[in-house]
């Protein structure tokens, strides 16, 4: 059933979701995009962010601030678990292969449990002023709050991002660890320090976002799994490492699950994700906008 | 010195002494007996754990009322229980070593449909008594003649029936379906759409969408934009939630009369706790709401008792939906071993299926189908609920049963955006 109503509803409620999923995406951006690290725990990450989020709303916080707020333990978190994942693999040359990949999805499910011991198996949400309540774009395009919320919250996630690793000294040294390690340390640097940082300020990003999650919908210890194919498409989608691409991958994704879902049946939006990451892989292997 | 010699103790007199006492310990060891071991697995994590968690303390509570009352046939009993993740494929291996390797005496069936359906084939195959948890439809094609549901239902027509009266008695024409792709939620659907049909209700919208689905927005425009008069959702817990959520905020449109059905979660107090006010308007299936048409002898005491073991184990503090229904499986159990002297599937199952039994959920009679022969599926309404208050739901008039007719509490509130608007 085809109407015009329904498609521009389509395309607004695309956009929103697909910003979120930018969110969601980013803190990998940096830890799988620039410094190649198989951070297959990072959705465990997002929701560890949520429930931490929802800990802090316990205390009357509201949502944003308590992921602002969670970004700076976090990033002590994302620190200390690049700091041991280099000790053990990365500085024995052991980080190759399956065995990074085995030690995250360790994390994960170390995580998991954790988050099951802590909190239960119930589904968590939080409160706020701007969750549950929707504005009126147009007289029959109600969309609701938490959406524009999340949007707004990625966006800013997203450039501030975008210019900390662009503008800021620290921020060109990890592009740089990312282009040539071993330049980077010739001309003085520590690469690993550098990478730590890096991985903190993924995992910061991940609290942030983690609270974006639990705004947009309710959580569980096990949701981390539902957004790893997500988040690893919107990436490699982007090319990997590109904040911008990342943001626009996150877009594609929304827009084209949302259209699929409205008109073509809602079985086939799981699809849409490695469907289009196969035609972006065919066409251009490094990815939207990698280089 | 007489009393000396009543006093004193002799070899002869010790010996004779331990060997009495001996024997009455012998004796007394051969009346207890080994544990009766009943097996279950039960989802502890994953999207039923919430559910599941209820249930086993619901199961826990009989065990340990029936210990204390001496065990069954002077034996004790003990549940062996696996977490199945939710996961069915997990259930056919775990079901496989409760009888292999732990050689249990019985089987309890896991909570769902989804965990159940993998391992009827197995019990038929062997010949096995289960009880159901909380499945539907799992019997349909099997045909199991030792299967018995706790449910209170039967199948999708004494399901359904209460809902779309209400919707047809307010003169619906049209209905929307959103669904999830899962074994239960379709039965459910099928169910729903095959009476909608019945009932020459025309289907504007039907959508299924694949579990775990978190956002829902589109989903409810979509509805909105097909003006249905009544809206049947099948639904599992974290997708009830996101459709409420999305409903409230998008709105359904004034043509909806009846909003709700078959959505799993809702009956869970945490999740209740959580959309609060949001619930309002909805009509629902449930196994039991404090209302006075459903107070059966023995439930109330049950639900105080599990109030305090719900807050140390730190699980749904309501217990509802699953706790009482899971502590009647046992009752059912327990009366057919006595009844039958002994732990016989074919002995057990036989005096199940042809005798009325006294449960805290009412008295239970079954089918041939293993189902409940007095089906008592109830439609509440949810009704002036407030936001961040678990206790309002244990006070009558908030959860008002609308159907079926017998246990009706409270008129039924329409169209679903005046009702949500109290």
């Amino acid at each position: 059933m085809f109407s015009w109503d329904l498609l521009s509803g389509a395309l607004v409620f695309g956009l929103l979701l697909g910003c979120f999923y930018a969110a969601v995406s980013i803190g990998l951006s940096v830890s799988f995009g620039l410094l190649d690290v198989p951070h297959i725990a990072h959705p465990s990450f997002l929701v560890a962010g949520g429930y931490a989020t929802y800990w802090l709303c316990g205390f009357g916080w509201d949502p944003i601030v308590a992921g602002l707020v969670l970004a700076l333990p976090f990033f002590a978190l994302g620190v200390g678990m690049y700091r041991g994942y280099h000790t053990m693999f990365e500085s024995r040359g052991t980080d190759a292969g399956l065995r990074g990949l085995a030690f995250f999805f360790g994390v994960a499910f170390i995580l998991e449990v954790a988050l099951i011991l802590a909190f239960g198996v119930d589904q968590r949400l939080v409160e706020a002023p701007y969750i549950g309540k929707s504005i009126d774009l147009t007289e029959d395009l109600r969309v609701p709050l938490r959406l524009i919320v999340a949007f707004g919250a990625a966006l800013l996630l997203t450039i501030g991002l975008t210019l900390y690793l662009g503008k800021t000294f620290m921020g060109r040294a990890i592009k740089a660890v990312a282009q040539d390690q071993v330049a980077l340390s010739l001309m003085g640097a520590d690469p690993v320090r550098v990478k730590q940082w890096a991985f903190g300020i993924a995992t910061a990003v991940t609290a942030v976002a983690g609270a974006l999650l639990i705004i947009v919908g309710p959580i569980d210890p096990q949701l981390g799994r539902v957004y790893i194919g997500r988040t690893f498409c919107v990436v490699v989608m982007a090319g990997l490492g590109s904040m911008s691409g990342t943001v626009a991958a996150g877009l594609i994704l929304g827009v084209a699950e949302t259209l699929v879902l409205t008109f073509f049946g809602a079985s086939w939006a799981p699809a849409v994700a490695f469907g289009l990451l196969l035609v972006v892989l065919g066409v251009r292997p490094q990815g939207l906008f990698g280089r | 010195m007489k009393q000396s010699k009543q006093g004193a103790v002799t070899r002869r007199t010790f010996l004779a002494a331990a060997g009495t006492t001996a024997a009455a310990l012998s004796a007394g060891a051969s009346a207890q007996g080994a544990p009766i071991k009943i097996g279950l697995s039960i989802a502890q994590t994953g999207g039923l754990g919430a559910g599941g968690k209820a249930a086993l303390l619901g199961q826990q509570m009989w065990r340990d009322d029936v210990n204390a009352r001496g065990g069954i046939l002077g034996r004790k009993v003990e549940l062996i229980v696996y977490d199945d993740q939710s996961n069915p494929a997990t259930t056919p291996g775990i079901y496989t070593k409760l009888l292999d390797v732990d050689k249990v005496d019985l089987l309890v069936a896991p909570y769902g449909t989804n965990p159940t359906a993998p391992i009827m084939p197995l019990v038929k195959q062997r010949g096995l008594l289960l009880m159901g948890n909380f499945s539907f439809e799992v019997n349909e094609r099997i045909q199991h003649d030792m299967w018995f549901n706790n449910a209170p239902w039967n199948d999708s027509v004494t399901w359904f029936t209460g809902f779309i009266d209400l919707a047809m008695k307010r003169g619906a024409k049209t209905i929307a379906f959103l669904a999830a792709d899962a074994e239960f939620s379709m039965a459910l659907a099928t169910g729903a759409k095959n009476l909608a049909k019945h009932n020459g209700l025309n289907t504007v919208y039907d959508q299924k969408y694949p579990p775990n689905t978190t956002e829902f927005s589109s989903m409810i425009r979509s509805v909105k934009a097909a003006k249905p008069d009544v809206v049947f959702v099948a639904s599992y817990p974290s997708e009830s939630v996101a459709i409420v959520r999305a409903a409230n905020e998008i709105g359904l449109g004034s043509s909806v009369k009846v909003f709700g059905g078959g959505m799993v979660g809702l009956q869970f107090g945490p999740i209740m706790e959580s959309l609060g006010s949001q619930l309002n308007g909805i009509v629902n299936f449930t196994s039991y709401a404090p209302e006075k048409t459903v107070d059966f002898p023995g439930l109330k005491d049950f639900l105080t008792r599990y109030a305090v073991k719900a807050k140390a184990e730190k699980v749904d503090p309501l217990g509802f939906y699953l706790p009482p229904f899971n502590y009647a499986i046992g009752q059912v159990l327990e009366a057919a071993i006595n009844a039958t002297k002994g732990l016989d599937h074919k002995a057990l199952a036989k005096y199940i299926r042809d005798n009325e039994h006294k449960t805290i959920v009412g008295p239970i009679r079954y089918q041939r189908n293993g189902e409940w022969a007095n089906a008592r599926v109830l439609m509440v309404q949810f009704n002036g609920i407030k936001d961040k208050d678990i206790e309002q739901f244990r006070l009558p008039g908030k959860q008002v049963i609308v159907a079926p007719a017998q246990y009706k509490s409270g008129e039924f509130k329409f169209p679903y955006e005046k009702a949500r608007n109290g």
